[in-house]
């Protein structure tokens, strides 16, 4: 308990002296049992029955195999040498300690000198003033009964909630790391947003993962309650600096009667180097019910970091006329693997699902699209549109595609559309003899390519988007 | 001519040996152009005009592998493409690239842009631009429609040459290199393309055109007519040697035909 109170201190002062000494003793030892999961549960202060389904999810957990499934090579993942509960960076005491590389991506992307601190992970008081700025939003939205706390508060301050939708779209045993992170999950936002109810301002992650220097286990919740309306920013803007690097996060997404939620992210984790060194594995479930009629998830992502991604947000469409969608952009430059997609479950009747997956494979990144549509006997009238573009630029990558189709009702109409194709020379050379060097002839035609997922972003973040999707290609056209 | 002529060439070429996929097709080619003269460049198939235009432009198919090229001055062998297109020149495409998801509007923004900053100038936003581009195109009579489509994805063959004319009026370059423009043009069409490409000469300005056809050449006054054959300038005139050339065919002026 002592230590826990040291963090928050730090966190919520301007100390500058020993946050790495400290963020060093709180360093848990390598390694996963009863007694790490037990003290994870105790630094946060939590009611008995979340320990319990904490416990619960890690005896599962033990039982289960790692999927082998997915399009994705890499080294067997070491449990025992993993610690369960750290800051994954290192805090470092001025950005001279900063690889210049990161400086000069930050630079790109225009990012103020304060806020490079904070991603870079220097221990700064710019952590106190994300926290205030927080709070700031956070009585704002309190008029309007909209909890936005993290996970760790929720269970505390309003557990009847929380015990009532963790786990209820993503089971506990749905799969492997939805499992361990069940076990194990650190940290993540809880929203919950009150009957009727348009929550004036994007909601987003941004600062407080960066602030709290954790995101390896984050588990998030969102409840959109009837008629209610909520859109949602997940930033992973921070390259991180780390080694290989296990990222297991498990988001859950109710939609009840009349309620949308819109949920983007931009990820860019550290994508390893060029011969597939460090980066980050990422293994994420997302998952949202549209619990109940006329109710609409739509998730956008644009996946530009991570050395190896595991990720299909998906929708389940349970009441009658509940829509679905996923807009993906997936970038696969120097050794990146994705695989990724989306499953669209439809279950009740009238219930409509659109696909746009983008995929853009560079270097020697490989990139797969990996789909599900199953409409189940009793949705009449289910469609689905799917789209998936893959991109390829130079010789040396790789696009798959994986749909899958299961349908049970026969008055389903779905229609898949797939396209593969590769900037040309001459359309560079084309581009370029009008003015334009190579980089931005690249972008220009990547960002035409995607345009279709990147408006579906909230305006900022879309500018964000773009930059991210040039920096992450830099390099790729020799 | 001396010193005096020397000091104004805005393009010289001297030797010129280049190959493309390791065969060499210019083998050793001169050619001296002045700021504000016409040339003309005709012959058969395969002689290699496309090639020179397209290694003046930095293509990635042609391989130099003898001689020099000084543009203003500058070795241009030195500059990559977008460079030389700054530096002022433009080649306008037998075949203009399709480049779906780009707006065509978009495009040639940046292109203006990044020719401005190049220059050191302030780069214009998108009321001065759309200005710049409804004055240009309504001076000449071009259709602007274009605009709103993406880079020449789905056009007719005229509708990418129109294109290729509001971007050489946009962006103003100072050596025009027209490849087989009036191709695939009605008379109409090439009458428009010669209107625009005389209303641009300033006295300052180049053209360096290939065409087969006196058509264009009657309507574009050349100052001089090369006949090019393997790889080489083997002839030079004026206005009359297209004349000439248009009456007695390549063989009555003395030039082989290998490929017959």
């Amino acid at each position: 308990m002592s230590k826990n109170k040291q963090i928050h201190d730090v966190i919520n002062s301007d100390y500058k002296l020993g946050f790495e000494t400290l963020v060093e003793s709180d360093t848990f030892p390598k390694g996963l049992n009863e007694d790490v999961i037990k003290a994870i549960s105790a630094k946060k202060e939590e009611p008995s029955w979340l320990l319990d389904f904490r416990l619960k999810a890690y005896k599962r957990w033990q039982k289960m195999d790692e999927p082998k499934w997915a399009n994705l090579d890499y080294p067997k993942i070491d449990y025992q040498d993993i610690a369960y509960f750290s800051a994954p960076k290192k805090a470092l005491d001025s950005l001279d300690e900063v690889d210049p590389e990161i400086l000069k991506t930050y630079e790109k992307l225009g990012i103020p000198l304060e806020e490079q601190k904070l991603l870079a992970g220097v221990a700064v008081d710019a952590v106190f003033d994300s926290v205030s700025v927080k709070t700031t939003y956070q009585e704002e939205l309190e008029k309007l009964g909209i909890i936005f706390c993290s996970v760790s508060e929720a269970a505390n301050k309003h557990p009847e909630i929380l015990k009532k939708y963790l786990a209820s779209v993503v089971p506990v045993g749905d799969n492997y790391f939805a499992c361990l992170n069940s076990a194990v999950f650190t940290d993540g936002s809880f929203v919950y947003i009150p009957p009727n109810t348009h929550c004036p301002m994007e909601l987003s992650t941004y600062f407080r993962i960066n602030a709290l220097d954790t995101g390896q286990f984050e588990r998030t919740i969102i409840i959109a309650d009837e008629g209610s309306y909520v859109s949602y920013n997940e930033g992973c803007s921070a390259p991180s600096r780390d080694e290989r690097q296990l990222h297991a996060a498990v988001v859950e997404l109710v939609a009840l009667k009349d309620a949308q939620i819109k949920y983007s992210t931009i990820q860019n984790w550290y994508p390893g180097d060029e011969t597939g060194k460090g980066g980050i594995l990422n293994f994420v479930t997302k998952r949202g019910l549209c619990k109940g009629d006329n109710s609409k998830i739509s998730w956008t992502q644009v996946e530009t970091g991570s050395s190896l991604t595991w990720k299909y947000p998906s929708c389940v469409l349970k009441g009658d006329n509940s829509v679905g969608e996923f807009y993906s952009v997936a970038i696969s430059s120097k050794a990146q693997q994705a695989d990724t997609g989306t499953k669209m479950i439809h279950l009740g009747a009238n219930t409509k699902s659109t696909i746009i997956s983008k995929g853009i494979s560079a270097m020697h990144g490989v990139n797969a699209y990996r789909g599900l549509v199953r409409v189940g006997k009793n949705a009449h009238n289910a469609r689905n549109i799917s789209e998936c573009d893959s991109l390829l630029i130079g010789n040396t990558c790789n696009a798959h595609t994986y749909p899958y189709h299961e349908v049970k009702n026969m008055s389903a109409q779905i229609e898949h559309e797939a396209t593969t194709s590769k900037i040309s020379d001459e359309q560079l050379f084309y581009i370029q003899q009008r003015g334009i060097n190579p980089e931005n002839a690249v972008s220009m035609i990547v960002n035409g390519f995607c345009k279709e997922v990147l408006k579906e972003l909230p305006m900022e973040f879309a500018a964000e988007a773009k930059e991210l999707l040039n920096i992450s290609l830099e390099g790729s056209v020799g | 001519m001396g010193a005096f002529f020397k000091e104004k060439t805005m393009l010289e070429i001297k030797d010129l040996k280049v190959s493309i996929n390791e065969k060499e097709i210019l083998k050793g080619l001169n050619l001296d152009i002045k700021p504000g003269e016409v040339h003309a460049l005709m012959g058969i198939n395969g002689a290699g005009k496309s090639t020179l235009v397209k290694t003046l432009s930095a293509h990635y198919d042609c391989e130099v592998i003898g001689g020099s090229i000084t543009y203003k001055k500058k070795d241009l062998l030195e500059m990559d493409v977008a460079q030389r297109a700054n530096e002022g020149i433009f080649m306008s495409f037998q075949n203009p690239v399709e480049v779906p998801g780009v707006n065509n509007s978009y495009f040639l923004k940046t292109a203006v842009n990044e020719k401005r900053v190049y220059q050191g100038k302030e780069e214009v936003d998108a009321m001065q631009f759309l200005k710049h581009i409804k004055e240009q195109t309504a001076k000449h009579g071009i259709d602007r429609k274009l605009l709103q489509r993406d880079l020449n994805d789905g056009f007719s063959g005229g509708e990418k040459k129109r294109n290729e004319l509001i971007q050489l009026l946009l962006l103003n370059p100072d050596l025009i290199m027209l490849d087989e423009i009036d191709s695939g043009l009605d008379v109409d069409a090439i009458k428009t393309v010669a209107n625009v490409i005389n209303a641009m000469l300033d006295g300052k300005k180049s053209i360096l055109m290939i065409t087969h056809y006196d058509r264009l050449l009657e309507l574009i006054k050349p100052d001089f007519v090369h006949i090019l054959s393997e790889g080489k300038i083997v002839k030079t005139g004026d206005y009359n040697l297209a004349l000439e050339l248009d009456e007695k065919g390549f063989e009555g002026i003395g030039i082989k035909d290998e490929s017959k």
